[in-house]
């Protein structure tokens, strides 16, 4: 998992308001190649709206990007699926909207990437959630892109499908794609992630290793990384 | 927009009872217009007994033809469906088992009554009528059907008692024969004409100052007026008999015939359904599976969105509604030769109510509330459509013409029933009016959609 030094996404001054409430203020990172960023905080932290903005589903007020949408892989929390139609037409219908060249042989790809083959003519409506959340994924990947954002991708999965998701996240990671992913498990941010970026009440607040976060609180006593991690916010009055 | 297009059409043929709705709707509106349109033009079903002898008839005077059971019968069964009963226990049974609208007795003693009209002793004939009004709409349908026979049972007898009375002013007038049917007499009258004819060639053998002459002048001057003054009369009997001649001209709204507007009614109201849900629908699922955000990230632009729903309803619109017209022509006449009209109207109304079905998926955003939301719009919408004027205050009328042009509904049926019917009014300004209603409700869907992500 190791990521190289070559900077894939250089955002900068990235701010976000909703009325007078400022989602995102003044946010400032860097991803690499090959990287798998954990993007942290507490909830409304600004999360899932410096994800939306990565993603071009809003458009920030200040800042920019260094990368268009469309060379973004982006796999909302949701699974995003017509779940009425096969693994093989969803896949099928969103490599033909995304226009890659051959969009049958983008399809057996994934299909086989994600170890879907033998599912690919059922509905999706009959796949468990952690095999939904892997065709979402997949439909994040069509387009090959260099990055790929995955919004809270654990969310409503069981530990062992949890397990067998972060195993596919890291095949990728390991092929070279720049993975930024959102959690509310502190757990597998310290486990899969390379860094971590910690945002709370809009603002970055950390940006480093796991470990550099435990520095960063040296009298907290914490015995784990979730304590560091809610000592860390507290001392600077999150 | 091909692709989602093709998607959406997998998605509903992957829902069953959609596309069996779909399917069975529109052949359950034909079958149902049909039968009613075919049921023998309407004609109300009304139980008849007549205890008139067979052999009995009427007549007044001179009149052509006897007043008999058979012509009374003809004259009411060329107006509503006779159902000839044995027995007034028989026409009641009917009338209370709802099988008859309503029932007619003509007594036994009806045509002497009659012929005592034209006595010094009339009496008034009377006929009996049952009905059931179990329900108030009926009721007064039953008496607006009795008043109607009645009356012109009225003008019928109207007319022959004044033809009646045209041969005894013309024998009064020119003379001959005359038959009075109830002492079984004829007499022989001399007439008005013929007395003056006689009275000057008398007064010719009379000398010219003589007084006889003189008062046979005065006889001769009055057989002459009155017989002048009785001709008048003549065709002033023809005006009693029917006071009041109708010359109808239609100032607005055309001829539609009430088959043509039938169905015009029935597949817009198909088309309203069909597009507004299916669309509604399908643009709130986008949302409901979380597809908008992914499709509008630079996939496919909201307003290709729209355009692709408002293409999915016409072309569901266009289907369903020409099965349909296809179930309703095995029934009743439709002239195919418009069918370049029929498919502008349906395409033209789709696109309208496919507009209107996306602002409303657009605002209700989930698939169970747009459903409820289309349904509970479209009808009311439609029932106002139908109210004719006059039948309601002018004030609310206005506030209903205002709502009529505020959705698709009004102008597609006129565009239906234009692209139907020859005799209705232009399909232009319809078609005019369809086109700004899609485009505003298109404008207002897309304002709708920001709310998606």
């Amino acid at each position: 998992m190791a990521a190289d030094d070559q900077a894939v996404i250089q955002v900068r001054g990235l701010s976000k308001r909703f009325g007078e409430r400022w989602a995102l203020r003044d946010v400032s990172f860097e991803a690499h190649r090959g990287e798998l960023l954990a993007v942290i905080g507490p909830n409304g932290a600004g999360k899932t709206t410096l994800l939306s903005i990565l993603a071009g589903i809003r458009a920030p007020d200040e800042g920019e990007v260094s990368r268009a949408p469309g060379e973004i892989g982006w796999v909302p929390q949701q699974a995003a699926l017509y779940r009425r139609l096969t693994v093989a037409e969803n896949l099928m219908l969103f490599a033909r909207l995304e226009g890659v060249d051959d969009p049958g042989a983008v399809v057996e790809e994934m299909l086989e990437q994600t170890a879907l083959r033998e599912r690919r003519d059922d509905q999706v409506i009959t796949l468990s959630g952690g095999n939904q959340q892997r065709v979402n994924i997949a439909i994040g990947l069509l387009a090959r892109p260099p990055v790929l954002l995955l919004d809270e991708p654990s969310s409503g999965l069981d530990p062992r499908q949890r397990a067998r998701l972060w195993e596919f996240v890291n095949a990728l990671a390991g092929g070279g794609t720049t993975v930024i992913f959102s959690t509310h498990y502190i757990q597998e941010a310290e486990r899969y992630g390379d860094r971590l970026l910690v945002l709370a009440d809009g603002e970055r607040v950390f940006d480093g290793s796991q470990q550099e976060l435990h520095q960063a609180v040296p009298e907290s006593g914490a015995r784990d990384f979730e304590e560091a991690f809610v000592a860390f916010l507290r001392e600077r009055g999150h | 927009m091909r692709h989602l297009l093709l998607k959406d059409l997998q998605i509903l043929r992957r829902s069953p009872l959609v596309s069996a709705l779909l399917v069975i709707y529109p052949v359950a509106i034909a079958i149902l217009i049909g039968f009613a349109l075919s049921d023998e033009g309407g004609k109300p079903r009304v139980a008849f007994y007549n205890e008139v002898p067979e052999d009995e008839a009427f007549n007044v005077g001179g009149a052509e033809e006897d007043l008999d059971r058979g012509i009374a019968r003809d004259e009411l069964c060329d107006r509503v469906e006779c159902v000839d009963v044995d027995s007034r226990e028989e026409a009641e049974a009917k009338v209370e088992d709802g099988e008859v609208l309503g029932a007619l007795i003509v007594p036994e003693d009806i045509l002497d009554k009659l012929q005592s009209l034209t006595s010094l002793n009339p009496e008034q004939p009377t006929v009996e009528v049952l009905v059931n009004e179990d329900d108030p709409v009926k009721a007064q349908l039953v008496d607006d059907r009795i008043q109607a026979l009645i009356t012109e049972a009225n003008l019928i007898l109207a007319q022959r008692i004044s033809e009646s009375a045209e041969v005894y002013l013309n024998v009064l007038i020119e003379g001959g024969d005359f038959d009075i049917p109830l002492l079984g007499q004829t007499f022989s009258v001399l007439g008005l004409d013929n007395a003056a004819t006689i009275l000057e060639e008398a007064r010719e053998e009379l000398p010219p100052d003589s007084e006889a002459a003189k008062q046979i002048d005065q006889v001769i001057e009055f057989a002459e007026l009155a017989g002048d003054n009785l001709d008048f009369a003549l065709p002033l009997l023809g005006a009693v008999a029917s006071p009041i001649e109708v010359d109808k001209t239609v100032v607005s709204g055309g001829g539609t015939s009430l088959d043509s507007f039938a169905i015009s009614v029935a597949a817009t109201v198909t088309l309203m359904f069909v597009t507004v849900l299916l669309v509604a629908g399908s643009l709130a699922l986008e949302r409901e599976e979380n597809a908008y955000p992914r499709l509008t990230r630079g996939l496919i632009s909201p307003g290709a969105l729209l355009a692709e729903k408002v293409l999915l309803g016409a072309v569901a619109s266009l289907v369903v509604t020409l099965l349909m017209l296809a179930g309703l022509s095995l029934f009743v006449s439709i002239d195919w030769g418009r069918i370049g009209l029929i498919l502008l109207a349906i395409v033209m109304g789709g696109a309208a109510f496919a507009a209107f079905g996306a602002a409303l998926g657009g605002a209700a955003r989930e698939v169970r509330a747009s459903s409820l939301l289309a349904f509970m719009v479209s009808l009311p919408i439609a029932f106002l459509s139908l109210v004719p004027s006059g039948t309601v205050g002018p004030a609310v009328y206005d506030v209903i013409q205002v709502v009529r042009a505020l959705f698709p509904f009004d102008p597609a049926l006129d565009a239906m029933s234009a692209a139907l019917d020859d005799a209705a009014p232009s399909i232009g300004l319809p078609l005019l009016h369809l086109a700004v209603i899609t485009l505003a409700y298109g404008v207002l869907a897309r304002l709708a959609l920001r709310r998606f992500n």
